[in-house]
């Protein structure tokens, strides 16, 4: 085939994209960027302020308050989530009669639509005839008000993060089912126990699962909305679950502010940059990529 | 201890651990259940009732034209009309549209290729939230305000997730049945469509489906598009049937989520060994 007619063909392909990324991607990032130095509603035409929304961010006590929210819940639930799903995977991993009903029994939860998901633990965590709680003081544990409790509310989202964490247990497993056996013989003929190979051997070896799924879970769990959008209202109780994504979404819509809404998704940007950089950063000295 | 009983009671212990938590996964739904097929009188009861004195198989038909006509309601069979409309033409838009730019992207040389896919990939970091606002602005002067076209139209237009699991498929197919079928008079066309799209087809289903899920449960676009009761999706109208109802027929409310996850469930264990596939894939091969 001409040269030319190669180039040709090979753009032609690729058209939905090309337009599909100018027109739903690189044009809405550029004007997002151009709003959030202005002063903007759907019934306004955009006025140039410069920089003055993203001054007013730092004295904006909501603002810092969601912020704070965002980054305490995906420290919690980035964390516990990928303690779990490695577990999960680890117990799967390992062969015992019935493990495909296992299998899907764990990653089912993954599957129920946000919405749904929010309506069921609202009644799963109802603090009178909840169903937690129902078994909380059959077994004689404390039986907090879940829902209604600051200090407990954002638990909530965490514990169903793991419940749901579905998604990332089968890439682990996937990673786990590709580490060579002859790692683990080797390792048995140095003397190793259970500990010493996960040690040395399967977590080396997964470490690169490890690792984009870490920064996938905190790309994620940076733009929670649906959920606590559902399950609490405006942030309830105290505004303790009110996120980043929700205050963007009401100053964009609610407050018809919608440069500092744009202003506020670069910040959420740069941090998702920032944290994204920080993972790699960290994990540089601990991940282990094959040949 | 010998070697032998140390394996033994750690198969045990493995086996008491699978099974303790998969009661404590499956309890939240089998609750759901249990709960959507409660009269309501036992739904709110210590000890928690399980399995209730007479199922109540009419709540489904209950939650589904809830009030529709006193309250004014739009009944729930019109939310899911609507969720198949978006969800049937995201999958097709997505299928078709991701193939043909993996294709390229994979399969033909051009000038501008591997840079145009380092920044497909670069996409993915951008979180959703900074695009909400201009694409909203966007799609209002499209005038798509209200309507179900933000929904599915950019489905049409590829996205870098699929397009990227697409990709690592297709470059695995040996080149050399792409320059068999061209020496046979072929033209890009007829390759890609008889030689390549049919060995793709594991791939493809994997794409439906990941397709199906998202637009199934899309919760952030119907809530910023659609205005109307009478075009709201199945997420949307449980969540506007939850919003008006705070706490009291939970019995209906569960049985109405059960309306919404059931089908993604169906879906998830008809095609469950493709679409784990495809999720390990997504991780791995990266």
């Amino acid at each position: 085939m001409r040269p030319r007619r190669e180039q040709w063909i090979g753009v032609l392909f690729a058209m939905p994209w090309i337009l599909g990324f100018l027109v739903f991607l690189a044009y809405p990032l550029v004007s997002s960027f151009y709003y959030s130095f202005t002063s903007f509603s759907v019934l306004r035409k955009p006025i140039w302020i410069g920089l003055e929304n993203y001054r007013e961010m730092l004295g904006d006590e909501v603002f810092r308050l969601s912020l704070k929210n965002t980054l305490a819940f995906t420290a919690g639930s980035v964390p516990l989530a990928t303690v779990a799903a490695i577990l999960l995977a680890l117990l799967l991993n390992t062969s015992v009669r019935g493990m495909a009903l296992y299998r899907t029994i764990f990653y089912v939860p993954s599957l129920v639509p946000m919405v749904a998901l929010g309506v069921l633990w609202l009644w799963v965590f109802n603090s009178q005839y909840g169903l937690l709680n129902e078994t909380l003081r059959r077994l004689g544990l404390p039986d907090p008000a879940w829902l209604s409790d600051p200090a407990w509310a954002k638990w909530t989202l965490v514990i169903i993060s793991i419940w749901g964490t579905g998604n990332a247990m089968v890439i682990y497993l996937a990673g786990l089912q590709d580490v060579p056996q002859s790692l683990y013989e080797a390792a048995e003929m140095d003397g190793a126990r259970w500990w010493g190979k996960a040690r040395h051997v399967t977590l080396p070896m997964i470490s690169p699962v490890i690792l984009f799924n870490v920064v996938m879970g905190i790309i994620g769990t940076l733009q929670t909305f649906a959920l606590p959008y559902v399950m609490f209202p405006g942030g309830q109780p105290a505004r303790s679950t009110y996120f980043f994504s929700m205050y963007l979404y009401d100053n964009a819509f609610l407050y018809q502010r919608m440069g500092y809404a744009s202003a506020m998704g670069w910040v959420m940007f740069l941090i998702t940059l920032a944290l994204t950089l920080l993972a790699l950063k960290v994990s540089a000295k601990h991940v282990h990529y094959e040949g | 201890m010998t070697r032998r009983t140390r394996e033994n009671l750690r198969q045990a212990a493995t086996h008491a651990a699978l099974l303790l938590l998969a009661i404590v996964f499956l309890a939240p739904l089998l609750w759901m259940v249990s709960t959507a097929v409660k009269p309501l009188d036992q739904t709110m009861v210590s000890p928690p009732v399980w399995i209730p004195d007479r199922p109540q198989w009419e709540n489904f038909w209950k939650a589904l034209s809830y009030n529709a006509d006193e309250l004014g309601y739009v009944p729930f069979l019109v939310y899911g009309r609507n969720t198949l409309y978006v969800t049937v033409l995201a999958v097709i838009g997505s299928v078709v549209s991701n193939t043909l730019v993996a294709y390229s992207f994979a399969r033909l040389r051009w000038r501008g290729r591997d840079l145009l896919f380092g920044v497909t990939l670069a996409t993915m970091m951008v979180p959703g939230p900074v695009l909400m606002v201009p694409t909203y602005v966007l799609f209002r002067e499209f005038g798509w305000i209200g309507t179900f076209r933000p929904l599915w139209v950019p489905a049409f237009f590829g996205g870098a997730f699929n397009i990227f699991l697409l990709r690592q498929f297709l470059k695995t197919i040996p080149m050399e049945l792409s320059e068999a079928a061209r020496i046979d008079g072929a033209s890009e066309w007829q390759t890609f469509l008889r030689v390549i799209v049919p060995l793709a087809r594991p791939v493809l289903t994997v794409v439906a489906l990941f397709t199906f899920m998202w637009a199934w449960n899309d919760f952030m676009g119907p809530l910023l598009y659609l205005t109307d009761q009478h075009t709201f999706t199945l997420s949307m109208g449980l969540q506007f049937f939850q919003s008006q109802h705070t706490g009291t027929p939970w019995n209906l409310l569960m049985a109405a989520s059960l309306i919404v996850v059931l089908p993604v469930i169906l879906v998830f264990l008809f095609a469950q060994r493709v679409f784990i596939q495809g999720i390990a894939t997504t991780g791995i091969k990266g």
